[in-house]
């Protein structure tokens, strides 16, 4: 894009974020404050996710851009264009064919591999903001793992409700030293943080952080002996490729309650049907959308 | 019946094409100019300058066209420019007692050197619709009658107070260390007044308004009085390392607020006043005046107040005083959530079908004791 450097940020602001992301994997967890720039995408919409990618992209790179799981919903479009101007490099919808994938709300369900990076979305990093709103107390309450706020709230959870009820978002401690906010996943995504293979990076824009989980490392879902952690789980299939282990999204098909549940991650739905896995009502959405010309 | 799940690309650009029609509006009427937002909206301009952190008239007036009007849209358009920009250095500290003051008023003595100028003000008019504005083309206004000639300085109000020692003195009590800037360094608590006067300064001015009437009206207990309100040109000078003294490198408006405060003293300090400060391009009283309310409010930790209210909570102020991140955020909401919103189904459902179940297990119990 002319007037603009390649990926946007110029090289003296890539740096200061890369800086900012080595300290992050050299301490697991740790939320890095840094100075997160205006970017021309609104704060909350990835300005964090999309700093660090502009930060680590080049040119050899393959980038694959999700929202909710899926390629094709509006941001996801937005950011993929936003990258493929800046920096003109290769996008893909292929989870196994990229080598970084900018992510919001999801991981994909395809396992990832040492040589990929994830960079998730970050709207607010701090995992105690909800029970301390001061950013000088959570600092000091993570100096000294004072973590028992949390523990008493998922208590307080289980006391009340008789289970832990927190669907997403869910709290992890990274490497037996910070606990973790993992972005706004669904807690079915927290074993894939778990010693995952891939550099985990994640950035928060708005709040002006950066923290990551390096490969192979420990992420603890946290949890009591007589509640252990479990993932959500559904009665139905994916009503398109039929696949009874992935996150599904539920989709109202009518006004009269009719629903069906199909996959969220669409790369791994799309996959599995050209595989021939078939659904209960593989033509249920309809062809899908055409793409704009170019 | 087919649902939409999933919006695409196709759907952007076309709705893109549709904000662009839309900004024309009826083709029948004459296209805006920049130049026409900049010479006739020049308020408008003023704000967006100043929240958007950058000093040009005629890229703030794009802004504005760009957006519709839209002035926190247009203040995200100028930021999301100016973050773009190299740095050169910073420029020497601007000398507001060297403006060529267009405005100059104090609420605290009736009269004072350089005396009251009241300048270009909506102040003393009265609100009512002007419907001769209804028709264009006309003959414009004939000038304004010129005062008597501009005294060579005119000494700032507080300065006066300063000498007689009645008000804190504003010294940099640290004149060698670094200026902090908010815009390439975190911010964090506690934070210092230089950073904290530069994130009001860019600061929403409905917020910092509204903080600022709250502590008038008792959130914050600070009875201030405008101790002086001016406008004008400063001029700005830039030190090139490799020459090694001033060069000029123009004038910028801007509007100056000091406020004088009470202050009770301390045991180490008699009373005297206090100072709150507001700065901001071009004209823009009101948001000057809120600024020095909330900059005093927030001084209460270092004069040993109190802290109850939110004017005086920097981390409340600062953190949510930025119009761009707000209104970034809060807009967020309308990006999709299904996955989360699906996995918090999957939960209620779970929690309501175990007290479904619960329900059931207790009401023979209930029947059982009904009958006795």
């Amino acid at each position: 894009m002319d007037g603009y450097n390649f990926a946007y940020l110029d090289e003296q602001t890539k740096r200061m974020i890369r800086r900012a992301i080595l300290k992050a994997v050299a301490i697991p967890g740790y939320q890095v404050p840094f100075a997160s720039r205006e970017m021309p995408l609104p704060y909350g919409w990835g300005t964090g996710g999309i700093q660090v990618t502009a930060a680590i992209i080049g040119l050899a790179d393959t980038l694959k851009v999700i929202d909710q799981g899926a390629d094709d919903t509006t941001n996801a479009v937005s950011i993929r264009r936003f990258f493929a101007r800046t920096t003109g490099v290769a996008t893909t919808e292929r989870t196994a064919d990229a080598t970084i994938i900018q992510t919001r709300h999801r991981i994909p369900e395809r396992s990832l591999r040492a040589d990929q990076i994830i960079v998730f979305q970050v709207p607010i990093p701090e995992p105690l903001r909800w029970l301390e709103p001061r950013e000088t107390e959570t600092r000091k309450m993570h100096a000294l793992s004072e973590y028992g706020a949390m523990h008493v709230k998922l208590y307080e959870d289980v006391a009340r409700h008789g289970r832990i009820a927190t669907a997403y978002d869910y709290p992890v401690m990274v490497g037996g030293r910070y606990l973790m906010r993992p972005s706004p996943i669904p807690k079915f995504d927290n074993p894939k943080l778990d010693r995952s293979p891939a550099l985990q990076l994640f950035g928060a824009g708005r709040e002006k952080r950066i923290y990551a989980v390096p490969p192979h490392t420990e992420v603890y879902s946290l949890d009591f002996e007589d509640h252990p952690f479990e993932v959500q789980k559904w009665e139905q299939a994916c009503a398109l490729c039929g696949a009874g282990d992935s996150f599904l999204d539920e989709v109202i098909v009518d006004d009269r309650g009719g629903r069906i549940f199909v996959c969220s991650d669409s790369d791994h739905c799309g996959e599995r049907r050209a595989a021939g896995h078939v659904g209960a009502q593989p033509d249920a959405l309809g062809q899908p959308a055409d793409k704009v010309a170019p | 019946m087919y649902v939409a799940v999933k919006g695409g690309e196709a759907a952007i650009a076309n709705a893109e094409r549709l904000l662009a029609e839309k900004r024309r509006g009826d083709p029948a009427v004459p296209e805006l100019s920049t130049a026409q937002i900049e010479q006739q909206l020049g308020l408008a301009v003023d704000r967006v300058m100043t929240e958007g952190s950058l000093y040009d008239r005629e890229l703030a007036a794009l802004a504005l066209k760009q957006a519709c009007g839209d002035q926190l849209e247009a203040v995200f358009l100028l930021r999301a420019f100016r973050t773009t920009l190299p740095r050169f250095g910073a420029s020497e500290p601007i000398d507001t007692a060297r403006m060529q003051v267009e405005r100059r008023i104090s609420a605290t003595f009736k009269d004072l050197p350089g005396g009251q100028v009241l300048g270009p003000s909506f102040d003393y008019t009265h609100r009512l619709l002007d419907f001769s504005l209804l028709a264009t083309g006309g003959e414009p206004p004939p000038p304004a009658p010129l005062g008597e000639a501009e005294p060579e300085s005119m000494p700032h109000v507080l300065a006066m107070l300063d000498r007689e020692g009645l008000i804190e003195s504003e010294i940099d009590r640290r004149p060698d260390a670094p200026v902090p800037d908010i815009t390439r360094d975190p911010m964090t608590f506690p934070a210092d007044r230089a950073a904290r006067l530069q994130g009001l300064a860019r600061g929403d001015e409905g917020f910092l308004l509204a903080l600022g009437y709250s502590v008038q009206r008792g959130y914050g207990r600070n009875h201030p009085f405008a101790g002086e309100i001016r406008f004008g040109a400063v001029e700005v000078e830039f030190v090139p390392e490799e020459l090694g003294f001033a060069v000029s490198l123009g004038d910028v408006a801007v509007t100056e607020c000091e406020m004088i405060n009470q202050f009770k003293g301390s045991a180490t300090e008699p009373p005297q006043f206090t100072r709150g400060y507001g700065l901001a391009f071009g004209h823009c009283e009101r948001k000057t005046m809120a600024m020095a309310l909330v900059d005093r409010a927030l001084r209460a930790r270092e004069l040993g107040e109190e802290i109850d209210s939110p004017a005086q909570d920097e981390e409340f102020v600062l953190y949510h005083a930025d119009n761009v991140e707000a209104s970034g955020f809060v807009q967020h909401l309308k990006l999709p959530h299904y996955v989360d919103f699906q996995a918090e189904l999957v939960l209620v459902r779970g929690m309501r079908r175990a007290a479904e179940a619960a329900a059931q297990r207790a009401r023979p119990l209930a029947v059982a004791a009904g009958e006795e």
